[in-house]
């Protein structure tokens, strides 16, 4: 339920104060009343009120000394003054100083009642953006960033100190590092986090479409250009733009990018009126930059543009010790999502995690415990959940002949070189099992 | 011993029909027994030469003196332009949660705005604001239902839109507040 509006009136007059604090308790409004300035501004000092509305004509401290008083105290207070005489000057006088508004007495009910009904909107409005606001830095709060092991308090403080700069960073870190949530981590703590964050993944794009997407375009630049399009640049104005996989650009982007950088202005495809934007640049690959510096394939200027400042995000088989609570979030995350009473993982099964070397990172850890919580009994999960032992696939697999021979020698070790059973439980005749026996090369010593 | 009446004060010229009927809806929402009364008071102190209309907050204290010990509420009932201070008319007034009220029906007639006369109209919106000044003396405040009777009101208009009656919310408050006021 919303809460009760509180006002206050200050008015030197009794029958004024009573009549409106009546009228407005009538109304539903939670009233104090006030006969002088000084008694208002302790009031407020103590109080929190919503709404002011101060004589403007009062013995000792009048309505506008209290209005700057107030501002002073309260720079988002609300303040409406009421005065007997309609002076222009005063009421321009008023407003300057900070006051939402100006009525004369005496009120035209309906005047007033409008002016608290459009007031109680804005304070509606401020608490429901004050509430966005806070929703805000909790949705970017990136939670996923966990981590205890040096490596990651190293990569958090750096997150720390470069996000209140502008310079551009550039986070490097194998796949599956979560190099995007370092590039939200800064967007989130930096003084541009009310303004978009703005994601281009460059290796999905082809030239022609990734100039599009950051540059935007004029109706009718390319066939199916049917509109005018803001480009990934504009939109995060204010902002900060992601491009992630930048080592994919091609040289002639490489060149394009290099200069909207420098001037921060560009023109959109098909068009010719320079547009500027004020956006920060984080960017991420999993490539060797400065190696393909040297064998230029990168150019050295836009590498320099970019790597002011380089976050390297380790893999996770650097930072083993995370693993524990890193499991623990994401079992946290599943059963929350997937509305399932929150499970544990046994010693066995979290000390295979802590051996494997995770190839894929923190995306493959995620992966399985979210598999494992979807598979599983629902209570802990075991070793059988995890995809290791039989199911997994081994690091040396590289093509499907591979994978066959893999597979069909665990199913011949399974039942012991049953020829037969093996057959039956790869659902294939005795010959074909003998043929890729043969041409495997397999045997039972293996 | 319990006070069980709401008396309606006539001030002014008004059928004895046209109080009957308001009467009627009185006791028909608020489930006492009203009784009617007339009383003849000097209306001239009350006047504001400078406004040339009738202080409200003045009428509503001279109604509260002149009401009848067994009147668990009254209302009077008047015909004049009615003004506080700080506003520039009110169509009535009572004190919230207290025994008084004031309505008046001066500038609920269509001749007022221009318009050809209806006094089933007039009686409506009457009855409406005498409804709805009972109502605060029981402690309700203004609804947010667009047709119920405590829905604030600062133009004629406004008062058409409504029912005649309380909304159901404020019927059930209005059932808490009466119950509380028995023991009280």
């Amino acid at each position: 339920m919303a809460r009760k509006i509180s006002l206050l009136v200050v008015d030197d007059e009794e029958s004024v104060r009573d009549s409106l604090s009546n009228w407005f308790i009538e109304d539903g409004y939670h009233v104090e009343c006030a006969e002088n300035a000084k008694k208002a501004l302790l009031l407020i000092e103590s109080s929190q009120f919503d709404i002011i509305l101060a004589d403007i004509k009062m013995p000792g401290m009048d309505g506008l000394e209290m209005l700057r008083r107030i501002k002073a105290l309260k720079q988002d207070a609300i303040v409406i003054v009421m005065t007997a005489f309609a002076s222009v000057n005063t009421a321009v006088m008023a407003l300057k100083d900070g006051a939402y508004d100006y009525i004369t007495k005496p009120f035209d009910p309906d005047d007033l009642s409008h002016l608290i009904r459009n007031a109680s909107k804005q304070i509606a409005l401020s608490q429901e953006n004050e509430t966005l606001k806070n929703k805000v830095t909790l949705l970017e709060n990136v939670e996923d960033l966990i981590g205890n092991s040096d490596a990651m308090k190293k990569v958090l403080k750096q997150v720390e100190s470069v996000a209140q700069s502008n310079s551009s960073v550039i986070i490097t870190g194998e796949s599956g590092t979560g190099k995007e949530l370092i590039a939200r981590a800064i967007h989130a703590n930096s003084s541009r986090k009310y303004y978009p964050l703005v994601s281009v993944h460059c290796g999905a794009l082809t030239e022609s479409l990734l100039e599009s997407e950051l540059f935007g375009h004029e109706k009718g630049a390319f066939t199916g250009a049917m509109y005018n399009r803001k480009g990934r640049f504009e939109m995060a104005d204010s902002g900060t733009i992601f491009l992630d996989e930048i080592a994919t650009i091609s040289s002639k982007m490489q060149i394009e990018l290099l200069r909207v950088l420098e001037t921060k202005t560009f023109i959109r495809v098909g068009g010719n009126k320079e547009t500027s934007s004020d956006f920060r640049v984080i960017c991420a690959t999993n490539r060797d930059l400065k190696s393909m510096v040297e064998q230029g394939t990168f150019r050295e200027d836009l590498f320099y543009r970019l790597n002011v400042v380089n976050i390297n995000v380790p893999p996770l088989r650097e930072r083993v010790e995370d693993i524990p609570l890193l499991v623990d979030y994401f079992i946290k995350k599943y059963c929350t999502t997937m509305n399932k009473p929150l499970i544990t993982i046994d010693d066995a099964a979290m000390q295979r995690l802590g051996e494997y070397p995770f190839p894929g990172n923190i995306r493959e850890l995620e992966n399985m415990i979210e598999r494992a919580i979807v598979i599983g009994n629902g209570k802990k999960i075991t070793l059988k959940d995890l995809p290791f032992g039989k199911e997994m696939i081994d690091n040396s697999i590289e093509s499907l002949d591979d994978f066959e021979k893999t597979f069909i020698r665990q199913i011949l070790n399974k039942y012991s070189w049953n020829i037969t059973r093996t057959a039956k439980a790869l659902k294939v005749d005795r010959v074909t099992l003998y043929n890729k026996i043969k041409k495997y090369e397999l045997k039972p010593d293996e | 011993m319990t006070q069980q009446n709401i008396t309606l004060v006539s001030f002014g010229y008004f059928g004895k029909h046209f109080l009957e009927k308001i009467a009627e809806a009185v006791k028909r929402e608020f489930a006492y027994q009203v009784i009617i009364k007339e009383s003849h008071i000097d209306l001239s102190e009350f006047f504001d030469p400078g406004r040339r209309q009738y202080n409200g907050n003045k009428m509503l204290i001279a109604v509260d003196k002149i009401s009848d010990e067994g009147a668990l509420k009254t209302i009077g009932l008047f015909s004049v332009d009615l003004f506080i201070p700080i506003l520039t008319y009110i169509f009535g007034q009572a004190v919230l949660n207290g025994n008084t009220g004031i309505a008046s029906l001066y500038r609920l007639s269509n001749e007022r705005y221009g318009i050809e006369p209806d006094d089933n109209l007039l009686l409506e919106r009457f009855t409406k604001e005498v409804v709805h000044e009972l109502g605060h003396t029981f402690g309700l405040i203004h609804c947010s239902s667009p047709t119920c009777v405590m829905r604030s009101s600062t133009y004629v208009e406004d008062i058409d839109q409504k029912n005649p009656g309380l909304c159901n919310s404020c019927h059930a408050q209005l059932e808490i507040r009466q119950g509380s006021q028995m023991y009280t």
